[in-house]
């Protein structure tokens, strides 16, 4: 069978998949952004408590692997009582898991603007949330991006564990096809470039985008 | 079935469990030292004065850098016995690891050559020294420390992707507690403990880097003054 005879035949179910993939990754970068916001902030926090929180959830989800996070929500919180579907466990354990990592580069950005920023905003009486809002987040965007950009191109090769919960994606579906043809080399082959191009000429290229744009926000303000 | 959890159930499979982690655990140095060689070869693909080269060094390291490791490793799993090559599970892992890994820590070594000051090596070439013997005296030994931390992190980041091998048949940790499960038809527990044992080995570990790290950074700012 020709390559092209395959894609004639399982190029659908594989775009379909990868529609999936696509839902995945946009939920969980959602999720991701949020809980980074929230536990990096945490982080920072006087409070003991808050801030031991926040520290034992990023150790907690760096510390254990990926797969045995996803595992555990799917077949794990049923015991509990609680049963999620397989697109929300893959969902709730990627943003959970990414969230803990996303949290440690907010900490980072916001440790890296000037600790004059703070105390001119405190001189010229803002109230603490425009503190934050309107001096301290615009100037983190640019330095938080790089890294950030890093971890959501690992994350959409992370969505892929979310086939091994039974979410139909892009990798489940090359394993289903897989085994009904043992076209290894064609169906792994196609997901594996489908990855590439999903990286390489489109996520990445509109990170690279916010962060040309996220510098030159700033840029402005500073002229 | 019975909720909640059964210590005498977690208590039974425990010798198990330890003996599959010693697995992940030989996995993960197998890995890692494949890995470590796999990277000074992408290291030497980026260096060497041929354009063509570096170009398609650098496209093959990007390809392996944006894809799944997953789903590489069924590609090799499943492709390379087409071609008549038939490897063991264990095999297709570590080699699939060591390329995935290599990539990322041929990175590592590239920031850690690029962080020894050009002088040293302008004053090497001054002295007249060859080309070895400056890599090997004065460069490597500068660029070592440097590399450090990020060659942890990586330790570090194999030993918590192993489980992954779980999906070709390697019967490491997460193998063995999925087997458990499957077996007692009780999850909870084998999961729980995979997790256990993942955070009691890889959190002294990273903080182990941490510690690195912030020597090497006292070590360096000291060199600078």
């Amino acid at each position: 069978m020709s390559y092209f005879a395959f894609l004639a035949e399982h190029g659908t179910t594989l775009l379909l998949g990868t529609v999936t993939t696509i839902k995945v990754l946009v939920c969980s970068i959602i999720l991701y952004v949020i809980i980074s916001m929230i536990f990096g902030l945490m982080r920072l926090s006087k409070n003991p408590i808050i801030q031991g929180t926040a520290t034992v959830y990023i150790e907690f989800f760096r510390g254990t692997s990926l797969l045995v996070q996803l595992f555990w929500a799917y077949y794990v919180l049923p015991f509990f009582g609680i049963s999620l579907e397989a697109f929300t466990a893959g969902v709730a354990a990627l943003g959970l898991n990414f969230g803990a990592y996303g949290a440690e580069i907010v900490r980072g950005g916001i440790l890296a603007v000037p600790k004059g920023q703070w105390e001119a905003a405190h001189a010229l009486n803002f109230s603490p949330a425009k503190r934050i809002k309107r001096i301290i987040i615009p100037q983190i965007f640019p330095i938080i991006l790089p890294p950030a950009a890093n971890l959501t191109v690992e994350l959409l090769k992370a969505t892929a564990l979310v086939a091994l919960v039974t979410v139909v994606d892009l990798t489940f579906e090359a394993k289903q096809i897989n085994s009904i043809t043992w076209l290894s080399a064609q169906c792994f082959g196609t997901a594996l470039l489908i990855y590439y191009f999903m990286s390489r000429f489109a996520l990445v290229p509109f990170l690279r985008w916010l962060e040309v744009l996220a510098a030159k926000k700033v840029g402005r303000g500073k002229v | 079935m019975e909720m909640g959890w059964r210590w005498d159930f977690a208590y039974e499979i425990l010798p198990q469990m330890l003996w599959a982690t010693l697995n992940t655990i030989i996995a993960a140095g197998v890995g890692y030292a494949i890995a470590l060689v796999v990277g000074l070869f992408f290291l030497l693909g980026q260096r060497t004065p041929s354009k063509i080269i570096n170009f398609i060094n650098r496209e093959i390291v990007e390809f392996i850098r944006s894809t799944p490791l997953l789903i590489q490793l069924f590609f090799v799993y499943f492709v390379l016995p087409q071609f008549g090559i038939k490897l063991s599970a264990w095999l297709c892992g570590m080699i699939t690891i060591g390329l995935h890994f290599g990539t990322y820590l041929s990175e590592v070594y590239r920031g850690a050559l690029e962080g020894v000051p050009k002088t040293q090596w302008e004053a090497c070439r001054a002295l007249n020294f060859s080309t070895v013997y400056t890599y090997r005296r004065i460069v490597l030994p500068q660029a070592f420390p440097i590399a450090i931390p990020g060659m942890g992190n990586y330790l570090v980041g194999i030993f918590k992707d192993t489980p992954l091998l779980s999906t070709i048949g390697v019967a490491e940790l997460f193998h063995a507690a999925t087997a458990v499960g499957g077996y007692n038809y009780r999850y909870l527990e084998p999961y729980t403990m995979v997790g256990i044992i993942f955070l009691i080995l890889s959190v002294p570990a990273a903080m182990w880097v941490r510690r690195l790290e912030a020597r090497v950074n006292v070590a360096q700012g000291k060199i600078k003054q």
